[in-house]
């Protein structure tokens, strides 16, 4: 249904053109899942934020292709672009409290995706609009559709954020960091909601985070990025159970575990590199360590090493020609 | 709504008593003697004294303040010195005058103004923002006496569109009444207008970055729609924090057009009185502006409520 192929992003800066997303390819079946996963700055929200081309087109550039039923939606005039989005690709967002519009409420936010797409009346669409907060359990919804986003919590605007996203019942939802502002009994709540959700409306999902367990546990594939480049494509039982990149490894390793008595919490040492300002060959070589002399000289391909299962790292991929 | 409406009236009484005291502190710094003024050219000192004697001005400055401000409480402003004419009734005369001014320039400078700053906003570092922005900082930097002058021998002299001077009250004419107004109306909006524009386009800027915009993107939003219900209303706070003190900018800036225009407003009765050293009238005059300008913030206050939830509910 969806296939990234060679997605790039460009940025325009004071000093010329950065590469923010460089080459990311990937695809997605009706009703599946996948997760992506990336510390700040990997490229994770960009990559998402691409398929639906909400970034200022004047500061960006992107080429390579998102095919999404057929159709490549880096090609369509931004009139279809519009009509697409929030009817076949709804997207919510991390922080609920700056996302739901202050001096509007929810109601009259909710009602506005059906209105645009499906010609609802205001008083339809009001309608619809309590429907829908009382399928995302917000309880009490007939009443709750007049207030403000002020006036809720935030897992409850989260909430808001959901029915306004699934409206339209749109094929695809694209979760950016959907659980992150909030506080951790709600987000199990959240999640749960989305996945009863998933199965309701029959849509995929594409959960963006940066916790690995997380996503691992949510999403049936996972892909992981680093510094703008997709480093690890696998199974979640895969890269949760057995990480072949060493980045991934370590995105593991830092998960604090409740089992395990540690006196010291793992990071992963030195920080992402800066786009613009990246290293030569491997991204993640300073961090690295398994690093050797030809990580450094240049960009290491992104290899298969099972079935379902690409990384981008020759050390790896070599280790395990080996050991077959 | 009626408590907060309340509440504002309240906090504006302490507020209005010092403004009086302020206007009479200050009218009494000012160097000139009325009694000398008064008493004319020929006068000796035992009938200047004598004048004195009889407009109160040889008691005490504390007795004077004191005897103002008990009679304001009763409603009574004074007499003109210059005029023999109660206070009150000299300033309501030419509050018409003032007012078709103020709210003409008013009524020119906010739409005019808000277009501009969104264009601007909308279409940011295009040759569009360039042209606002200059447009913007010609009318802040030019003094508007000038441009006065300027467009009076150009509209007036050279192409006899409007009058130069004068004013032709609403009763009698509207259609000359509005010419006699537009020419001076718009040399005082300029200011206002660049100034807004400048307020309404960083305000909108900062909205169109806002996570909110970027939602209403996600669901299919057209630009247009995005910008004008999603982005302005959220920029309205701000709009009309400036409007309110835009409305005051505007009384305080007929005063120097209504000299240029010779327009018999509050302004031009004010420069009169200053000069005749009327105190009764300069302190009156000031003293009603004052109020006026405290009572558009209490409206301004009230127009929050009606804009942003946030405030009605808190």
């Amino acid at each position: 249904m969806l296939d990234v192929a060679n997605l790039t992003v460009d940025f325009r800066v004071d000093t010329g053109w950065i590469r923010s997303v460089d080459d990311v390819s990937f695809s997605l079946d009706a009703g599946a899942t996948l997760g992506i996963v990336g510390e700040s700055g990997s490229g994770k929200s960009v990559t998402a934020l691409s398929l639906l081309r909400l970034h200022n087109d004047r500061a960006t550039r992107l080429s390579g292709r998102v095919s999404f039923d057929g159709q490549d939606l880096l090609a369509l005039p931004e009139r279809r672009m519009r009509e697409l989005r929030g009817r076949d690709i709804a997207m919510i967002f991390q922080d609920p409290m700056h996302s739901l519009n202050p001096v509007l409420t929810i109601g009259e936010q909710i009602g506005e995706t059906l209105r645009i797409h499906q010609g609802l009346d205001r008083k339809a669409a009001q309608v619809a609009a309590a429907n829908l907060l009382d399928m995302v359990r917000i309880p009490d919804a007939t009443r709750r559709v007049t207030d403000y986003p002020h006036q809720l919590s935030g897992g409850m605007r989260q909430r808001v954020m959901i029915a306004m996203a699934i409206a339209c019942r749109p094929r695809l939802l694209i979760a950016d960091e959907p659980t992150t502002a909030l506080d951790v009994t709600v987000q199990a709540q959240i999640l749960e909601l989305l996945r009863d959700l998933r199965e309701e409306i029959g849509m995929s999902v594409i959960l963006i985070s940066h916790d690995l367990g997380l996503v691992a546990e949510f999403a049936e594939r996972v892909i992981v990025m680093y510094a703008g480049e997709l480093v690890e494509d696998a199974p979640a039982r895969t890269i949760f159970e057995a990480p072949a990149h060493p980045y991934s490894e370590g995105l593991l390793r830092a998960i604090p575990s409740a089992d395990v008595d540690t006196h010291r919490l793992y990071a992963i040492p030195g920080r992402i590199p800066d786009p613009g300002n990246r290293p030569p060959g491997c991204n993640f070589e300073p961090r690295c360590s398994l690093a050797q002399a030809t990580c450094a000289a240049s960009p290491p391909p992104l290899d298969p090493i099972a079935p379902e299962h690409r990384i981008r790292c020759p050390i790896r991929s070599a280790a395990k020609e080996v050991a077959e | 709504m009626a408590r907060l409406i309340a509440f504002r009236i309240a906090q504006a009484i302490p507020v209005m008593f010092v403004v009086a005291v302020l206007t009479f502190l200050l009218m009494h710094l000012l160097p000139g003697d009325p009694a000398t003024i008064i008493a004319g050219d020929m006068a000796d000192q035992a009938a200047i004294a004598q004048v004195r004697h009889d407009l109160g001005l040889d008691r005490p400055v504390a007795m004077q303040l004191w005897l103002w401000v008990a009679n304001l409480a009763q409603g009574d402003f004074g007499t003109s010195l210059m005029l023999n004419q109660p206070v009150a009734e000299a300033v309501l005369e030419r509050l018409p005058v003032t007012g078709s001014l103020a709210v003409v320039a008013f009524l020119i400078t906010i739409p005019t103004g808000i277009v501009l700053g969104v264009i601007a906003a909308v279409w940011r570092d295009t040759w569009a923002d360039t042209a606002v922005m200059l447009l913007a900082l010609i009318g802040v930097s030019v003094p508007n006496f000038w441009i006065a002058i300027l467009s009076v021998i150009l509209f007036s002299v050279t192409l006899g569109w409007f009058p130069s001077s004068g004013y032709v009250p609403l009763q009698d004419d509207f259609g000359r009444w509005l010419a006699s107004l537009i020419q001076p109306a718009v040399v005082l909006a300029l200011f206002q207008i660049g100034y807004l524009a400048r307020m309404t386009r960083s305000a909108m800027l900062d909205v169109l970055d806002q996570d909110y915009i970027r939602t209403a993107r996600a669901k299919g939003v057209s630009i247009t729609i995005t910008v004008a219900k999603h982005a302005f209303r959220n920029t309205l706070m701000q709009v009309v924090t400036v409007s309110g003190y835009i409305l005051s900018l505007l009384i305080g800036g007929s005063v120097v057009i209504e000299q240029i225009f010779a327009m018999p407003g509050i302004g031009r009765l004010l420069v009169q009185a200053i000069m005749a050293r009327d105190y009764p009238v300069v302190q009156g005059t000031m003293l009603m502006l004052g109020f006026a300008f405290v009572f558009i913030n209490i409206l301004i206050d009230l127009i929050y409520a009606y804009v942003d939830p946030r405030v009605r509910y808190d």
